[in-house]
């Protein structure tokens, strides 16, 4: 069943939340231990919020367009008296004393909550192999990733865990792991979705969104979460119409741009052969494609490898083992700081929070930061002459099919190039998704990203839409 | 005299003088943050309040809780940018910045606060003097929570441990940045006094030193007189109060006069001013100086007041103190300026205009408000006022019976004629006096013969009589001059 035949179903009494998360529940019962998707599994408040729900129905009200639907969050966002770790030991005992807006729509919209999901240390990584409590396996091939950082999140719903789950992207964290775990994942705009309650890692560039085995569950919760949020200053001030309603609009007569830089060198053929598969099935359904060049996308990774870590480098400061989390004693405070953050938080966001501070320091501000930012305007300035000529983009989401367990971790520059495709999209702040579409020679799963300008959300999945119905 | 040609030596207030020295200049540069007056934090909807249980007023945000985001406060910017029209500053399109540092009462380890694109510029204070020091910046950041050692007797290197307060964390402070054109301890202390009595006059702030609403940084130089080149500076914390102000800007400038007359060069340091021992000690030099990795705030969006905005508050400004000070001479224009200074300060200008203006005489009225209302006015209406000073000049009341007067009228209000009725002070009539006067000679013929063989000191000794037989309702100068007519 899909989100969405979950939910008309609850508020029509065809069936009950409570039998629907039991299901659920058993699927987690029978293969988390190998997938380790979650850092936690809340199966007794699952079930009392499901009789909740039932109640509700039975009394004649309505829940809300997602009564009764599982949701996995990811474990980067605060759930008030639900343990919130970002997979780091620094966070390890912390228990938010408050929600995420997100947190707050999807439950008054009727969401049940299974739990929190495995994710890279705050959000540093594309393969969730940096998680403190061990990496998430992909469901589809347990010996290989399921790509990150939200990769808890992506083998949940590709596991079955949960028919919708929360992720958020910074760089592609969202878009890659969806592609790797053959399922759709969606960055929106940046703006569009509160990021109150959602642990910072790179402020101006993270954003939070849906995993979904379907299209239309996608767009279902993206209507559920996005919106003006008073708590967050960056959050876009006027509301949106629904995605949902124009789904089925069709792509007849748009302008489909192949991005070239995000297509060509360093794509794996058989993931290029399947953006092929895509770019016919688009023109099949009447949109007309060419290719389309933003030149200083390929500069997005140094870009995005510098200012990441930089607002990075202030946003984990906080983790001094003062207020909430991890202390490690110490004869004075600035010892105690060290000691904590030195024993808290894993290899590669030390790395990061090393080089952000770096490229943050007096002398070397211009050089790095500054340049990093202009790089930045370079690419919204290059994206913004295309949109003139295209109303969509296409590219790769992952330039590979999943990769094997331990094959990237020890080369860091490997890692980050497997976020190459994705990266641009979070400096733009635009909107971009993936869509699963078929698998490569491996087998595995191979996604399509679909990009789409500032607020471009009811057209991308338009064409989600006509991609999903032409497999 | 006009109010434009102020005689600026009057206004000279003594107790501080620049150190001993007529070869150096002390040259000093502020910078003063300002608690602003708002009902809620900067980023926040905690209580912007003094005090309170530790840690009572907070949320995630000022707790800098994972996940939580500013959002600003809208009476913050307005308040902020009253300060910069009060300081004639140019506003401008500004932009919030973190500055990193790691510290145990600021909550994220960074401070949100403005740097290379504040909100108010270039802007300039008027020293009662009329000498004009120019303003850099004025601009938004929020304030840190507090660290109590516990053990050790408070201090940091003995202490067993430490409790951090953030009831503070998050509340909305300006800091305002002079430039280095101050030449003295006694113009610093006017600058501070003049910069808190106009804080104070647009409501940006209670201006109190004490509980630290208003916090202010010294840096001081010394240079050879007559020099234009910019000695190294230091930069002294911990003055709490004007008088510890004036002190450690001269301790500090006498250190560095020595210094140099010794051949040793001044290094630059951040210096820490200690009350009880009358110095300031080294806290850090400048290779020491964090390194603050500003760069643009990323959660809030860069700020954008209309120019409908700013003329609005533009608008809705109150007379300032400079211009009170002028409106208050010329309308009571044969009084002492000190008087005048002094009035504002109390906020007593609008009374004593009223009531010079309802015919009351300036004088009398500036030494009523001046020596006799310290305390404020109360109930004292400035009709009551001018009236108050009518009966004294018509003879109707003694000084002695106005103060009296006065005291009824500020605490419970009224007219003066009514409550110099109910104190029983009705004027007395010639004849009335005479008879007391009478009496008395006859009551004290030793006293009289010597008054008569002409010891005037016995004046005192027959007025005092006068007052406690008629329990202060005699006109001293009446009976003065009745004893000399009766002497012959």
């Amino acid at each position: 069943m899909t989100a969405v035949e979950i939910a008309s179903g609850v508020r029509s009494g065809r069936h009950s939340a409570r039998s629907v998360v039991d299901e659920y529940l058993s699927a987690i019962e029978a293969d988390e231990p190998e997938v380790h998707a979650f850092n936690l599994v809340v199966a007794e408040q699952a079930r009392a919020r499901a009789d909740e729900i039932d109640a509700a129905v039975a009394a004649g009200q309505d829940p809300g367009p997602l009564a009764g639907v599982p949701v996995a969050l990811k474990d980067n966002l605060c759930t008030r008296g639900m343990a919130t770790t970002c997979s780091s030991r620094i966070l390890e005992g912390w228990v938010p004393p408050y929600d995420a807006t997100v947190v707050e729509q999807l439950h008054n919209a009727g969401a049940v909550f299974v739990g929190k999901t495995n994710m890279d240390e705050f959000a540093m990584g594309s393969s969730t192999e940096n998680s403190a409590f061990g990496p998430t396996r992909n469901p589809c091939d347990p010996s290989r990733v399921p790509g990150g950082s939200s990769g808890g999140s992506a083998a949940a719903v590709a596991a079955g865990f949960a028919p919708v789950a929360l992720g958020s992207d910074t760089g592609g964290s969202i878009r890659q792991p969806a592609a790797l775990c053959g399922v759709v994942g969606v960055k929106p705009t940046y703006g569009l979705v509160s990021r109150y309650g959602l642990v910072a890692f790179a402020s101006s560039l993270d954003q939070i969104g849906p995993f979904t085995a379907t299209v239309a569950d996608s767009a279902a919760v993206l209507d559920v979460i996005s919106g003006p949020d008073g708590r967050d200053s960056t959050s876009i001030g006027e509301p949106q119409p629904p995605v949902s309603d124009t789904l089925a609009d069709g792509v007849d007569g748009l302008r489909v741009g192949v991005l070239v830089e995000l297509s060509g060198d360093g794509i794996a053929p058989d993931v290029a052969a399947r953006l092929q598969a895509a770019v016919g099935a688009l023109e099949s359904a009447g949109a007309r494609v060419s290719d389309a060049s933003v030149p200083a996308a390929v500069y997005g990774l140094s870009a995005y490898y510098l200012i990441a870590p930089a607002e990075a480098s202030s946003n984990l400061a906080r983790y001094d083992g003062v207020r909430y989390g991890l202390r490690v004693d110490a004869p004075s405070t600035p010892d105690m700081n060290t000691a904590t953050r030195s024993a808290g938080f894993g290899d590669e966001v030390k790395r990061r929070i090393m080089i952000g501070t770096y490229a943050l320091s007096a002398g070397y501000y211009d050089a790095y930061y500054g340049k990093a930012q202009r790089v930045r305007t370079l690419i919204i300035n290059d994206f913004a002459s295309v949109w003139g000529q295209f109303d969509l983009l296409v590219s790769p989401t992952s330039p590979t099919t999943a990769f094997s367990l331990g094959e990237r971790t020890a080369d860091p520059m490997a890692m980050y190039m497997s976020d190459v495709c994705t990266v641009p999209v979070n400096l733009t702040g635009q909107a971009a998704m993936s869509v699963p579409y078929g698998v490569g020679d491996d087998g595995l799963p191979v996604g399509v990203q679909i990009l789409a300008p500032a607020l471009g959300e009811p057209i991308m999945f338009r064409a989600a839409a006509v991609l999903e119905a032409s497999l | 005299m006009s109010a434009d040609s102020l005689d600026s030596s009057r206004l000279d207030i003594p107790g501080l003088g620049a150190p001993a020295d007529t070869e150096w200049e002390t040259v000093v540069g502020l910078e003063v943050h300002a608690e602003l007056a708002t009902e809620t934090k900067l980023f926040s909807a905690s209580p912007n309040r003094f005090g309170g249980e530790p840690n009572t007023h907070i949320d995630p945000v000022s707790l800098g809780l994972p996940g939580s985001l500013p959002v600003l406060n809208e009476k913050a910017v307005e308040l902020a940018i009253r300060v910069g029209l009060a300081l004639n500053c140019r506003i401008q399109p500004s932009v919030f910045a973190r500055k990193n540092y790691f510290y145990p009462d600021m909550p994220k380890d960074f401070q949100i606060s403005q740097y290379d694109e504040p909100i108010n510029v270039e802007g300039w204070l008027e020293l009662p003097t009329g000498k004009r020091i120019a303003i850099e910046r004025a601009h938004l950041e929020e304030d840190t929570g507090k660290t109590v050692h516990i053990g050790g007797g408070g201090r940091i290197h003995e202490a067993g441990y430490s409790l951090v307060d953030y009831n503070r964390a998050g509340v909305p402070l300006i800091e305002i940045v002079g430039r280095p054109e101050l030449r003295s301890a006694e113009e610093a202390r006017q600058y501070v006094a003049e910069l808190r009595a106009i804080l104070v006059a647009v409501g940006a702030s209670d201006g109190k030193m004490e509980e630290g609403s208003l916090r202010v940084d010294c840096n001081v130089s010394v240079r050879p007189m007559g020099s234009d080149r910019l000695g190294t500076r230091c930069e002294i914390k911990n003055v709490n109060s004007l008088r510890s102000m004036g002190r450690a800007i001269e301790y500090e400038a006498r250190r560095q006069i020595d210094q140099l007359t010794s051949g040793q060069p001044v290094e630059q340091q951040t210096r820490h001013w200690n009350e009880d021992d009358g110095r300031t000690h080294a806290l850090r030099s400048k290779e020491e100086d964090y390194d603050y990795r500003y760069f643009p705030e990323p959660d809030l969006l860069p700020l954008n007041p209309s120019e409908e905005w700013v003329e609005q508050i533009r608008q809705g400004l109150p007379p300032l103190p400079r211009d009170r000070r002028f409106r208050l001479a010329e309308a009571a224009s044969a009084v002492d300026l000190d008087h005048i200074a002094l009035a504002v300060e109390r906020s007593m200008d609008d009374l004593a205009l009223a009531a010079v203006a309802g015919g009351g005489a300036p004088d009398r009225v500036m030494t009523h408000i001046v020596h006799n209302l310290a305390e404020g006015s109360g109930e004292l209406a400035p009709e009551a006022l001018a009236g108050l000073v009518h009966m004294e000049e018509a003879g109707e009341l003694t000084a002695t019976q106005a103060k009296k007067v006065l005291a009824v009228l500020v605490e419970s209000g009224g007219t003066p004629q009514k409550a110099a009725q109910e104190l029983g002070f009705e004027a007395m009539d010639t004849g009335e006096i005479e008879a007391l006067v009478d009496r008395l000679i006859a009551d004290n013929p030793d006293e009289w013969s010597r008054f008569c063989d002409g010891d005037n000191k016995l004046t005192g000794f027959f007025v005092g009589q006068a007052m406690k037989a008629t329990q202060g309702r005699a006109d001293g100068k009446a009976v003065t001059q009745l004893l000399n007519s009766r002497r012959g």
